[in-house]
């Protein structure tokens, strides 16, 4: 009894496994071309505080965005069955209504705040158009956000009216890189409470679940009295939220906004990161921790490429390859030889296999 | 109650409604530019000029016709259109000839396509991730083929890129009394070609059938007979040789390698498609309502220019909002034909055909 339990909790982790695997590889790639890459260091920065520098924490900082984004992906991918590809023209507009609330005024804590507010009632209401093609028009979910891929990047120019607007202050530089006094990046901070938000919601709520029938069969779903529109509805406005927090933490690191190049196929990456994170893209069962584990993997290999002195241009080359690995290796052809293999390798030592069962 | 199957026939299939849709649509908008504007659309020149600047589009776009009916999606074909160009060109400067340029440029969408082909339908990885890595590595390729953009030095290129068929009966009277002719490029007419082949192919070839099959079910045309694996691996192959095509006649058209040639072709091709009544879900489409798709495109950026509005952000906003009609007439038109499913449960004109 007791040995079936413990197998039943292990395989609720095998989805983590491909993710993992990810890091792994990368890691020891990295521990085996220079273990000092992996070294975590402090130094004073321009506003003389203390904070923690070194590749390690860079990769944490600078995968924020794409954690933030791949949560609310991940969702969406396990309620619809689809992907959103408009969240980088979403976070780029959330983030032009931030500055453009910022600029009207003095920035304070208090404008801050109803400029955070503003910006997630704006990326949600987009979030809600999204959805209401998604759920109630019943398009697929690729195609309903190729409208806002397409023009939202515009939108985003319109609102500010042109041009890049910048916004100085030492509350944004606090927002986007260091809070005095607290040695760890503030978008590090940022995520961690979006995944506790997250986490929450999920422990008390049956929002997970029910997503996750709806994702497996939307009809059995109905007849048990879960409404699919409005989970898909509800899985878009929280990628809409995602995208909002995800936009002023981009806005605050440069404290300006270039509404061409801000966040740049990051709809491609969130992706990825909901695949790496061993999630169907056909939707159903999901795991958050996956995608998130996911986008680390993503930037851990971006920056370990930075690291080997590779030109910014030719980094996508050397990703892919990366990628092709990945996932070939966690295919389901592949996944079905090493089972194979696998169950050869056990019927060989069958004696002690008994022994560990009872 | 019996009836006689040749008798209960359905009027239109989903496929030609949508095409018919398209088609009507382009024409009205087109005729109503002409109503408002006038000037250069009241000339066979303006349509020319929509075709020669969008020929490898509507290449490009044929392939991903033919991946969409099966059911799949191939976003690396701008990825590879930039690196054909980057590599061509390149080739050609360095003392190449045309026809192994040419080669070139087929040999790269070949194995482009024989790789992803072979990764999604053997190895059974989602066609989203593959292709995607397929366009970061063409893109990255590109840079590392040239990072600075190139332009052609070749005087034989140049010449073939100078060659302009010229349409006499369609041409205007200018000022002068003189008959300008309707100048078309080299690369529409080999689009054209390959429309016609594939439009033939999809319809009258087993092969063509097969797409359509693995598209709407891949579990029926297994039981069928269909050898579902091999199918799929060649929409790909077809997908990729023909964005190796498109590159070589971009590059006619431009004559130029740029790391940022061809950006957002993709999404282009599969929004013209889209338009033209492909469903992404699989098993319904057409290339003629494809170029249609990309031609109704074309006029709406022509129609923003003209109309002056100059604000460099409306061109895109016009054409996001234009797909939202689209895609939400497509949805509304299926919808009233669809039958079955839960009906009561939501507005009738909502209601759509599958789940």
């Amino acid at each position: 009894m007791k040995a079936h339990a413990s197998k039943f909790k292990w395989s609720k982790y095998t989805q983590l496994l491909v993710p993992l695997m990810s890091i792994l590889l990368i890691v020891i790639f990295n521990l085996l071309r220079d273990p000092s890459f992996f070294s975590i260091g402090t130094s004073t920065n321009n506003l003389g505080n203390p904070v923690l520098t070194g590749n390690l924490v860079s990769i944490l900082n600078g995968a924020s965005e794409l954690a933030i984004i791949a949560m609310g992906m991940t969702l969406v991918t396990a309620a619809c069955g689809g992907q959103d590809i408009s969240v980088g023209a979403l976070a780029t507009i959330a983030g032009s209504v931030f500055v453009r609330i910022l600029r009207s005024g003095q920035i304070t804590i208090g404008s801050i705040l109803v400029g955070f507010l503003c910006c997630c009632v704006a990326a949600m209401l987009f979030g809600a158009f999204n959805g209401t093609l998604v759920s109630v028009f019943r398009i697929q979910p690729m195609i309903a956000t190729l409208v806002l891929f397409t023009c939202g990047r515009s939108i985003a120019y319109w609102i500010n009216g042109g041009a890049t607007p910048t916004i100085s202050s030492p509350l944004i530089t606090a927002i986007g890189s260091f809070i005095p006094g607290c040695p760890v990046p503030t978008p590090i901070i940022i995520v961690a409470v979006m995944a506790l938000i997250l986490g929450l919601v999920f422990r008390f709520t049956t929002l997970g679940l029910y997503t996750q029938t709806v994702g497996i069969n939307q009809r059995a779903a109905r007849l048990n009295g879960i409404n699919p529109m409005f989970i898909k509805l509800v899985s878009f406005l929280v990628l809409g939220l995602c995208c909002a927090v995800a936009g002023c933490i981009s806005v605050s690191r440069l404290s300006l906004i270039n509404h061409e190049t801000m966040l740049l196929e990051i709809e491609m990456d969130a992706i990825l990161a909901v695949a790496i994170g061993g999630n169907a893209l056909g939707g159903g069962k999901f795991k958050v921790t996956g995608s998130v584990l996911g986008a680390y993997a993503i930037q851990a290999l971006t920056t370990t490429l930075y690291a080997m002195k590779v030109p910014s241009t030719d980094v996508k080359a050397y990703k892919a390859i990366v990628i092709i690995l990945i996932v070939v290796i966690s295919s389901p052809v592949v996944k079905k030889a090493t089972n194979r293999l696998w169950t050869k390798i056990r019927a060989r030592i069958p004696a002690k296999k008994e022994v560990v069962a009872q | 109650m019996k009836r006689n199957p040749l008798k209960r026939r359905e009027p239109l299939t989903d496929t030609m409604l949508l095409v018919t849709i398209t088609i009507g649509i382009f024409f009205a908008m087109y005729f109503s530019a002409m109503a408002i504007w006038g000037g250069g659309f009241l000339r066979w020149q303006r349509v020319f000029d929509m075709l020669n600047d969008n020929a490898a589009l509507i290449i490009v776009a044929c392939g991903l016709t033919i991946v969409m009916i099966g059911g799949g999606i191939d976003i690396s074909v701008g990825g590879v259109i930039a690196l054909v160009v980057m590599s061509c060109v390149v080739h050609l400067n360095g003392g190449g000839s045309i026809f192994t340029a040419a080669l070139l440029a087929i040999g790269i969408g070949l194995a482009f396509g024989l790789a992803q082909g072979f990764l999604i339908s053997y190895l059974e990885i989602q066609p989203f991730i593959i292709t995607l890595a397929g366009m970061f590595f063409a893109r990255g390729m590109t840079t590392i083929v040239s990072v600075q953009p190139q332009k052609v030095a070749h005087e034989g290129f140049k010449a073939l890129m100078n060659t302009k068929i010229e349409i006499p009966w369609l041409g205007y009277i200018a000022k002068k009394g003189n008959l300008i002719p309707a100048r078309a490029e080299i690369g529409v007419v080999i689009a054209l070609v390959i429309l016609m082949f594939i439009f033939f192919m999809l319809r009258k070839t087993k092969l063509g059938r097969s797409f359509y099959g693995i598209g709407g079910n891949s579990n029926s045309a297994l039981m069928l007979g269909v050898n579902v694996k091999r199918t799929r691996f060649i929409s790909y192959v077809i997908s990729g040789l023909l964005s190796g095509i498109a590159g070589f006649v971009f590059m006619m058209h431009t004559g130029a390698g740029n790391a940022t040639n061809a950006a957002g072709a993709e999404m282009n091709a599969i929004a013209s498609s889209i338009i033209g009544g492909t469903l992404l879900s699989g098993g319904v489409g057409n290339v003629i309502g494809t170029l249609f798709g990309v031609m109704t495109l074309a006029t709406i950026n022509s129609i923003v220019t003209t109309s002056g509005l100059r604000d460099p952000w409306w061109q895109e906003i016009t054409v996001g909002a234009m797909l939202c009609f689209f895609i939400l007439l497509q949805s509304v038109v299926l919808s009233l034909r669809g039958k079955g499913g839960f009906k009561g449960m939501i507005p009738k004109w909502i209601h759509k055909n599958k789940l």
